[in-house]
């Protein structure tokens, strides 16, 4: 819903909404928000018993409430209600008594002429999501609406319904329940905005809200881009739609930032409109300034009454829920010092393997070696892998302790994954596998360094790539057994002694 | 002849001296000897009703209970959704549409073995006092050809008053039922909103509109309410506590019933019609009753509130009729040529009319001034009933102005058709129930009817109030 957020271009910025050092280019800053709608994931609609599911024969999951028959009156469904207040509480939300407003606009796949939606009153409000680099981005309210139906415009040009030949309307997606999550217009950046989208996908995932796929609708976004500069009051924003994919949101608040930026440069006036991103020529374009904009005409829904959840109804949905992705990424990193946005916390946690991990530090492993070797090697193990826990634990204990370097680790670890768990030291001494001691080690690098003195020469010399030719070198002659990392940490001792 | 009333038609099917289809048979005949003149019907359900009628005789003779309606001949309003069968509204919007299920109040007189006889006119989606703006024609009012009916439920109160059904269902969003039932002198009843489910009537003012009976007699009203009402899980606005049964409430007289008077009642309503009211008052106060003043001071503003907040909802309610699913359809070069096309050969100019107050009054700049103070008004009107019925448990009020007025008397006058609601009006925006009595005859020997209101959920006081002027009027059974 567009109109909730700020609506002129000239809201004044609101100090410590946004906290650390302004992100400026060409001297102008981006101010972004987000307006991101999930189809929740419910058995049935959001007012009737019909079936809510996606790719089913079209028009099979319908009914006189779906089709807006006259007569037909919209029954709140509670699974909806207990959804959009898991989304609430996991994004921090104040849940509040809520009501239902009609939004009144004639579109063909809008079967009653009116979508039924929360308006002054959301379930949720004054929430935040967390980036995993600790940033808060505002949520300004999370609420509850019915999806329209689908329209395919047949003939003509662009499938869009003007100029078209004829259009088919699919009634199923009409009436699915969705949430609005509206962001505040914290996000400073592309990669900000592509985080919070990310972030909030894993969220909504993790709480068994909605399966959150852009590429089948299911999760969709919208961005409110305006640029400005510092001290000085908000640009006027423009609202782009068709943004399919997280790479895409990027490219579209890049090439919009930098449009508006231009424009205000050229000292022209950045109009406020809504404007369509186009995948193929990677601009985008208006659609309808605000001058066109419909007056909705919102009402108090008459045919549904308040929605006012007991704080029972809240403590047991609360109770209910899972540990979010920004929890167990901040568990992890308290096991294995890792920052909680380095890489393989961040790729673990996505992919639900961190009770894993942590299973197999209980086994007596080394967290450290069991976060890396779950992030390389664990790729399509799901979040429940068959290696037993104790097997990767013995792997990670024979690497500590030196019996195993990296790349014989890795050897053992793919024959381990592969057969679905095995004891590390057989397989190591199938293998034939020992590391080098430390001393025997050093005897081989002083070697090493005398037979290719040209190139010793020239890393001395300040030419680091040369010391890849000396690793090489080392690992060819001990016949892999040598550990990379070892060898290089010596051949940086020697070169500063 | 047999017996006129739903309790003695159902008691004779239950018991086996009456047969279903005998009762249907003479109605039948009342309606071959008359329709034609009265125009009650939109359609008349022959084959459905008889075949209905011979399956209630069938489960009596198989030793088993159809139902506490058992046999008993009603008609629905055109805008109560029947399973298959054409659902107009008295609209060209929907002629020939067929609903693909029945309505609650539908679903629950069939189960209680009533027999559906056809589906009554009415003033196009429910907008009118007169049943004139029906798109299929005038329905007549039986005790004088010339005049009108009253509306928009002209059609059910003239299938009671002219025998072509014992009991028949409207619906009343502003005195729908309520003063067509004066005008054909008989009973109607607008309950508490909520008290009967909305589930497939269609919408005019969600907020205002309710379902309700038109009987010849105060008990048969009892009856239909105690088998159409109750907690629907389809109707949301439907209210879910258990209701009190309201037969059993008129078994009770009104000794020591408090009947308000309204001391600030707006005037305008003809000699003969005050003279009923009056009598009505005299009627109650013999029985036992006491009568007190009590003021109502927001009930004037009631007519104005009504007309910005009803059409609201209606430009909302009647935007679904867009041509695209169902009904009519005038094709055209685009969508929005085809939408305009087939709206304006759709609706009549009444519904248009109302279409276009309602989109203004909500529109963006308009809606604090007119929907935003109408709602204002609806709360005054609410808190002022309140805090009467702190002092009376029941009000009387005429409940139109005058007695059935001839046809195109106020048709050209939009604001004298809507001044015949001014009695009724506040009701439906406070949400409470009222119901029309036939108190006597005015002018020309015509019906009046005497309006009985009552606070939320005060069903058995009013119908006991009910029963009492009925009792004074000497009503034959």
């Amino acid at each position: 819903m567009s109109e909730s957020q700020g609506t002129t271009g000239s809201m004044v910025y609101k100090a410590g909404a946004v906290t650390g050092d302004e992100i400026l280019v060409d001297g102008w800053e981006l101010i972004v928000g987000l307006e991101v709608h999930v189809e929740l994931a419910t058995a049935t609609k959001l007012f009737s018993a019909s079936a809510n599911r996606f790719g089913d024969e079209p028009n099979t999951n319908i009914d006189p409430v779906t089709l807006g028959l006259p007569g037909a009156l919209p029954v709140l469904n509670r699974h909806a209600v207990e959804l959009a207040m898991r989304i609430g509480l996991a994004l921090n939300c104040t849940i509040q008594p809520s009501t239902f407003h009609r939004k009144n606009y004639f579109y063909p796949d809008m079967p009653k002429a009116y979508q039924i939606s929360q308006y002054d009153q959301p379930i949720n409000i004054d929430g935040f999501l967390a980036l995993p680099g600790g940033k808060k981005i505002g949520v300004e309210r999370a609420h509850l609406e019915e999806d329209t139906g689908k329209s395919t415009h047949l003939g003509g040009t662009g499938g869009r319904i003007h100029g078209s030949d004829y259009s088919l309307i699919d009634f199923n997606r009409a009436g699915v329940p969705l949430v609005e999550i509206v962001s505040r217009p914290d996000i400073r950046t592309s990669e900000e905005a592509r985080q919070y989208v990310t972030e909030l996908r894993s969220i909504l995932v993790a709480i068994g809200a909605s399966d959150a796929k852009m590429e089948e609708g299911s999760m969709r976004c919208d961005a409110n881009v305006s640029v400005h500069k510092p001290g000085m009051p908000y640009g006027t924003r423009c609202e782009i739609k068709n943004v399919n994919s997280i790479r895409s949101l990027g490219r579209a608040i890049d090439y919009e930032m930098r449009r508006q930026i231009d424009m205000n440069e050229a000292g022209e006036t950045v109009r406020q409109e809504t404007r369509h991103w186009n995948e193929n020529d990677g601009r985008t374009h208006t659609l309808r300034s605000k001058e066109d904009a419909d007056d909705y005409r919102y009402f108090l829904e008459p045919d549904l009454v308040p929605l006012d959840p007991s704080p029972e109804w809240i403590q047991a949905v609360r109770d209910a829920m899972p540990m979010l992705p920004g929890a167990r990424r901040a568990r992890l990193s308290a096991s294995t010092g890792q920052p909680a946005d380095a890489e393989a916390v961040m790729v673990v946690v996505e992919r639900g393997q961190d009770d894993y991990v942590l299973e197999v530090a209980a086994a007596g492993g080394d967290v450290g070696r069991a976060l890396i070797h779950v992030k390389e090697g664990f790729a399509d193990e799901g979040a429940m892998p068959a290696v037993p826990a104790a097997d990767l634990a013995g792997l990670t204990r024979l690497e500590i302790g030196g019996q195993l370097t990296a790349t014989q680790a890795k050897t053992v670890l793919a024959e381990i994954v592969a057969n679905g768990g095995g004891d590390a030291a057989a397989i190591a001494a199938a293998k034939g596998f020992e590391a080098m001691d430390t001393g025997a080690l050093e005897a081989m690098v002083d070697q090493i360094i005398a037979d290719n003195a040209a190139v010793w020469s020239k890393y001395c010399s300040g030419e680091d790539k040369a010391m890849g030719a000396l690793v090489g070198a080392a690992m060819k002659a001990s016949q892999g057994k040598a550990d990379g990392k070892l060898v290089t940490a010596l051949l940086q001792a020697k070169r500063t002694a | 002849m047999t017996p006129r009333t739903a309790i003695q038609i159902a008691a004779g099917v239950r018991a086996g001296t009456l047969k279903a289809a005998d009762v249907l048979e003479e109605h039948l005949a009342r309606i071959d000897a008359r329709e034609s003149d009265v125009h009650a019907f939109n359609l008349v359900m022959t084959d459905q009703a008889r075949a209905a009628a011979a399956a209630i005789d069938a489960a009596v003779a198989a030793g088993n209970d159809p139902g506490p309606l058992a046999g008993v001949p009603v008609a629905l309003k055109d805008n109560m959704c029947t399973h298959g069968i054409p659902t107009t509204c008295s609209s060209k919007m929907l002629q020939g549409w067929k609903p693909p299920y029945d309505a609650t109040a539908v679903t629950r007189l069939a189960a209680a073995g009533a027999v559906a006889v056809g589906k009554t006119n009415l003033d196009e989606f429910a907008m009118g006092s007169s049943t004139e703006n029906s798109a299929f024609g005038p329905t007549r009012n039986p005790h004088d050809l010339s005049r009108v009916p009253g509306g928009s439920s002209g059609g059910s109160a003239a299938a009671v008053a002219a025998g072509f059904a014992s009991v028949s269902l409207g619906s009343d969003t502003g005195g729908s039922i309520r003063q067509p039932a004066a005008l054909c002198g008989v009973v109607g009843v607008k309950p508490t909103y909520g008290y009967v489910s909305r589930y497939g009537l269609v919408a005019f003012a969600s907020s205002l509109d309710q379902i309700g009976p038109f009987t010849h007699t105060v008990e048969d009203s009892a009856l239909l309410l105690d088998v159409i009402g109750g907690h629907d899980i389809l109707d949301s606005t439907s209210i879910p506590a258990p209701q009190p049964s309201l037969r059993d409430a008129i078994k009770q007289d009104v000794t020591g019933l408090r009947v308000g008077r309204i001391t600030d009642l707006p005037e305008g309503a003809d000699p003969d019609v005050a003279e009923r009211l009056e009598a009505a008052f005299d009627a109650l106060r013999a029985a036992g009753a006491t009568i007190v003043d009590v003021q109502v001071p927001a009930f004037s503003y009631g007519l104005s509130a009504y007309y910005l907040i009803a059409p609201a909802e209606a430009s909302s309610n009647l935007a679904r009729y867009d041509g695209v699913r169902y009904g009519l359809r005038v094709d055209a070069a685009d969508t929005n040529t085809m939408y305009g096309a087939t709206r304006v050969a759709g609706f009549g100019e009444e519904v248009q009319r109302r279409i276009m107050l309602g989109t203004y009054a909500l529109s963006a700049g308009y809606y604090d001034a007119y929907y935003g103070k109408a709602l204002k008004v609806r709360r005054l009107i609410a808190d002022d009933f309140d805090r009467a019925y702190q002092h009376a448990d029941v009000l009387l009020t005429p409940t139109s102005p005058t007695v059935a007025f001839p046809f195109g008397a106020k048709s050209d006058n939009p604001f004298a058709m809507y001044l015949c609601d001014v009695y009724t009006i506040p009701t439906n925006l406070a949400g409470h129930p009222a119901m029309s009595v036939p108190f006597g005859t005015g002018a020309e020997g015509l019906p009046v009817g005497v309006q009985i209101l009552a606070g939320t959920l005060g069903e058995p006081q009013m119908f006991r109030a009910a029963a009492a002027l009925e009792r004074a009027m000497g009503v034959s059974k």
